[in-house]
């Protein structure tokens, strides 16, 4: 049974680093409220490093758009915060809640999780193609390194080239290159309005997503539930559908958005019958799909990140249930669970692109790598930049 | 500004790397001659100078791959170059190394609309992406003033912004992917098609890294549908401080313009009197604001920011009636270097951004130190992300002027880090901000950088005297930390 370290303090996190990187190095498992540790290689440490008690907003400006949380700060806190000034994290992290089961806070089914674990994680949604990634929101982050050393990089100001952007290495680490101890990101105003077009039986469902990603409509999701999926839904109009459906979500100011959904209904009617949904079917819709929620229980779970023409193509060559995300360039597939989690059908499926299991008993993900292994060249390159920042290898060794 | 000693062994040993380099690149693609070589003797920071040892134009990556990695073998440094229209000294040559010029990939690769990408070369200019597209209804949203010139390859280097990173990204947010050659010749991809790279994000790290990790050879950007329809709105005040006021309250209310471009009396009075933009001469500040989208939308903001603009006290208010004015408006603002070169012989251009309430503050404390430094400062300002270009003015031909010029540009950037900015917001450190990357970062800030230069560079060839004003040598910043016993288990609350 490892020891769980809990600070509260940078000075702290300072002072169990060094002690981990002392001596016989200690491995430290980096966790902040532990809502996705089915995500990666499972990590055997010598010591648990909890962020969670390192909490707390320390600027908020609304008309700045920035805000800095120390990284333990859970995000439903993140949240009720914005809420109150009618911001958002625009790039619409998921909730681990859909994928792992894990919440921790039980008000606030959105939340779950830490700001810390949010962008080492970099979980972004439906809206990612649009607006960006974690890695695009995140200005700037204090950690401490493997070496014991306290740094920063970034700022708070979203125009920034001064030094090398390390903040965008830290996005997507699994806590792998060093503990941070704040983040500052970028907050956006939320849209007066949502509406989202259904799309029914498209005979085609890459066109027609790509037909929507593609028009002058700013549109701010673009996803296809195959007949097999919108049963799932907790939406009406899709679950009873008794076919495909494709949807697209359109946002903004109250005119905007009416004459955008007018001109994507015309758009997308060739594609089959259109339906649209008001305020409340269109954020529980975009909800489910972001916490990939239909695909709950057990079964393993891939992400493919693909060229968005080639989705509808490669989904045809995997077994299982999937779903898009991304005009096409997402896909969500669950599959019944296999000892090899079907990794070479998987990947072997993908020209360009990559699949991360993120579901999959511990076992399974020990046997298969849960990252897409990279190239030789891009391989070592990457283990030469993990060494810069954690030379012992004591940060969640081989998560990733 | 000191450059690093040049080594006298490697121009010693000239004529034999031009020998090697002319087995890889043939014919005229290996510069040796003085007078051409001077062509490259400085990029857009021309109070710079310094002939480069050799220039070499590889037309393939598979030349770029070639001439690094025998670089590598002889220990000779690599300045690499676009279209050398950088402003912060990046592409400075240096008396020991070869420059490296990109200006011969030029092909446009790959134009995939089902996809929203286009793939090119480095040499390729920013704005001949978007000519590319245009017919398609598409464009590439990062718009630097110098568009027409500057290559995506550089744009890439310096992590390069412009007028409508506002609402649509810097660089680093339009650019899937890239193939680069390391310093020791070998060449990777990263990213493609597809959104996110996988793995570690280096992909994000490389942009904005100024020459210092790696040459690109390929590039694969995100491309975007025109809006339907822009307007810009022409928005004067009596004050600094009621312009600052109305762009926070656009912010505040939820709207994200196109653009947001404030400038100061003297600005203005440089721009109107270089082309006639419309701009009024009895304001003290004045916004361009772009609005874009569907019309229904353009329509229903416009009035939104005109109630704004008007609720903090405008005094001017012009709203753009077709695309012709809309270019008019915004004549003055993009002409901004070339009208401040009208009304002064030299100008320094700095690069610092700031928390945009903090604007006032920072120009009333700026007039101070024009005061103190006797020289004007012309301001243009991207209001909207809070990235500040004064202007410097100041005749080099005057002794000491350059360097009075060079101190007033550097307390201006300090104060900008001191109220919570940095250095450059779009322009790079280069060799112009070098020597103040200490006002921003601590020691073991700069360190934990250069550990990501070694991963890529062991051996500091590329592009050394930038960006940092020391290079650590990797050796000596890879060295394990004296694990002297073992520290007791901490003092941390524990379960």
């Amino acid at each position: 049974m490892s020891d769980i370290m809990k600070p509260e303090t940078e000075d702290q996190v300072l002072e169990a680093v060094r002690w981990a990187s002392s001596g016989n190095a200690k491995i430290l498992e980096i966790v902040g409220q532990a809502t996705k540790r089915g995500l990666g290689r499972p990590v055997t440490a010598d010591a648990v490093l909890d962020l969670s008690g390192l909490s707390g907003i320390t600027l908020y400006e609304p008309e700045e758009l920035v805000m800095t949380a120390r990284a333990g700060t859970s995000v439903s806190e993140v949240k009720a915060a914005l809420d109150d000034a009618n911001q958002m994290m625009a790039f619409e992290p998921w909730s681990p809640m859909g994928l792992y089961g894990t919440q921790t806070d039980t008000h606030d089914s959105s939340g779950g999780g830490t700001v810390g674990g949010m962008f080492a994680a970099a979980v972004a949604g439906p809206r990612r193609p649009l607006v960006g990634s974690a890695r695009d929101h995140m200005l700037g982050f204090h950690a401490v390194s493997g070496r014991g050393e306290a740094f920063k990089s970034g700022g708070r100001v979203v125009k920034n080239v001064t030094g090398f952007d390390l903040t965008k290495l830290m996005a997507g680490s699994m806590g792998t290159l060093a503990v941070m101890t704040d983040v500052s990101f970028k907050v956006l105003p939320k849209p007066e309005k949502s509406r989202t077009i259904l799309v029914f039986g498209a005979a085609d469902p890459g066109q027609a997503m790509r037909a929507a990603q593609n028009s002058p409509y700013e549109v701010s999701g673009v996803a296809h539930l195959p007949v097999n999926v919108v049963t799932l839904s907790a939406v009406s109009y899709v679950q009873g559908a008794g076919t495909g459906v494709t949807a697209v979500r359109v946002e903004g100011p109250a005119p905007s958005v009416e004459v955008r959904c007018t001109a994507l209904r015309e758009l997308l009617s060739v594609y089959g019958e259109v339906e649209e949904l008001h305020t409340t079917n269109t954020k529980t819709l975009w909800q489910e799909i972001r916490d990939v929620s239909y695909f709950a229980g057990d079964r393993q779970v891939w992400r493919l990140s693909v060229t968005p023409s080639e989705g509808p193509t490669i989904a045809e060559q995997l077994n299982g249930e999937h779903f898009f995300d991304w005009a096409g360039g997402l896909i969500w597939l669950a599959m019944d669970p296999k000892d090899d989690a079907g990794v070479d059908q998987v990947r072997g499926a993908i020209a360009s692109g990559h699949a991360t299991l993120m579901r999959a008993s511990d076992d399974v993900r020990r046997r298969v790598a849960v990252f897409q292994p990279q190239q030789g060249g891009v391989a070592q390159l990457m283990k030469r930049v993990r060494a810069g920042f954690d030379p012992y290898g004591i940060f969640n060794p081989r998560r990733m | 500004m000191k450059m690093p000693t040049p080594d006298a062994k490697t121009i010693a040993r000239r004529s034999e790397i031009i020998d090697r380099l002319r087995a890889i690149v043939p014919g005229e693609g290996v510069i040796v001659d003085e007078n051409e070589l001077s062509t490259y003797e400085c990029d857009g920071l021309m109070a710079y100078k310094q002939l480069p040892m050799v220039v070499v134009l590889p037309q393939t990556t598979e030349q770029v791959s070639k001439i690094l990695k025998t670089c590598h073998e002889l220990d000779v440094k690599i300045v690499p170059r676009g279209a050398g229209t950088g402003l912060s000294g990046g592409a400075l040559p240096l008396a020991d190394a070869v420059t490296v010029g990109l200006g011969k990939f030029k092909s446009i690769l790959d134009i995939d609309y089902e996809n929203r990408c286009v793939v090119v070369q480095p040499g390729v200019t920013n704005r001949a992406i978007t000519d590319a597209v245009e017919d398609e209804g598409f464009y590439y949203a990062p718009d630097p003033s110098s568009k027409i010139a500057c290559t995506i390859g550089g744009n890439i280097a310096e992590n390069a912004g412009g007028m409508h990173c506002l609402k649509y990204g810097l660089t680093t947010n339009n650019v899937l992917g890239v193939e680069m050659v390391l310093m020791d010749g070998e060449v990777i991809r990263l990213g493609g098609k597809h959104m996110d790279a996988g793995g570690m994000d280096l992909l994000g790290a490389i942009t904005g890294s100024e020459g210092l990790l790696g040459i690109i050879t390929e590039v694969t950007v995100r491309i975007l549908k025109q809006p339907d329809t822009a307007k810009a709105l022409l928005v004067g005040f009596p004050s600094v401080e009621a312009g600052g006021a109305c762009v926070a309250k656009i912010i505040g209310a939820g709207i994200i313009p196109g653009a947001m471009e404030m400038m100061d009396k003297m600005a203005i009075g440089a721009m109107q009197q270089f082309v006639d933009s419309g701009y009024p001469l009895d304001v003290d500040s004045l916004l361009v604001v772009e609005l874009d989208g569907p019309e229904a939308e353009v329509t229903y903001l416009t009035e939104r920011v005109r109630e704004i603009a008007e609720s903090v006290g405008s005094t001017f208010l012009r709203v753009s009636e077709n695309e012709a004015e809309r270019q008019q408006f915004w004549k003055g603002r993009m002409s901004a270097f070339p009208s401040v070169g009208r009304i002064s012989p030299d100008y320094l251009t700095m690069d610092g951004t700031i928390p945009r309430h903090r604007l006032p503050d920072v120009l009333t404390r700026m007039n101070e130190l024009s005061d103190k430094y006797g020289l004007r400062v012309a301001n243009v300002f991207h209001a909207g992300d809070g990235n500040l270009h004064p202007l410097i003015l100041f005749d080099a031909n005057v002794a000491g002027e350059l360097d009075n010029a060079e101190a007033f540009g550097h307390d201006i950037l300090r104060l900008c880090v001191e109220v919570g900015g940095v250095l450059s917001g779009e322009h790079g450190i280069g060799v112009e901000k070098r020597d103040l990357m200490g006002e921003m970062f601590t020691e073991d800030d700069i360190k934990q950088q250069q550990r990501l230069k070694c991963a890529f560079d062991a051996n500091g060839l590329l592009n050394p005297g930038k960006v940092f004003p020391t290079l650590h040598r990797c050796a000596e910043l890879g060295k394990m930390s004296v694990k002297d016993g073992k520290l007791p288990f901490p003092d941390i609350p524990r379960f």
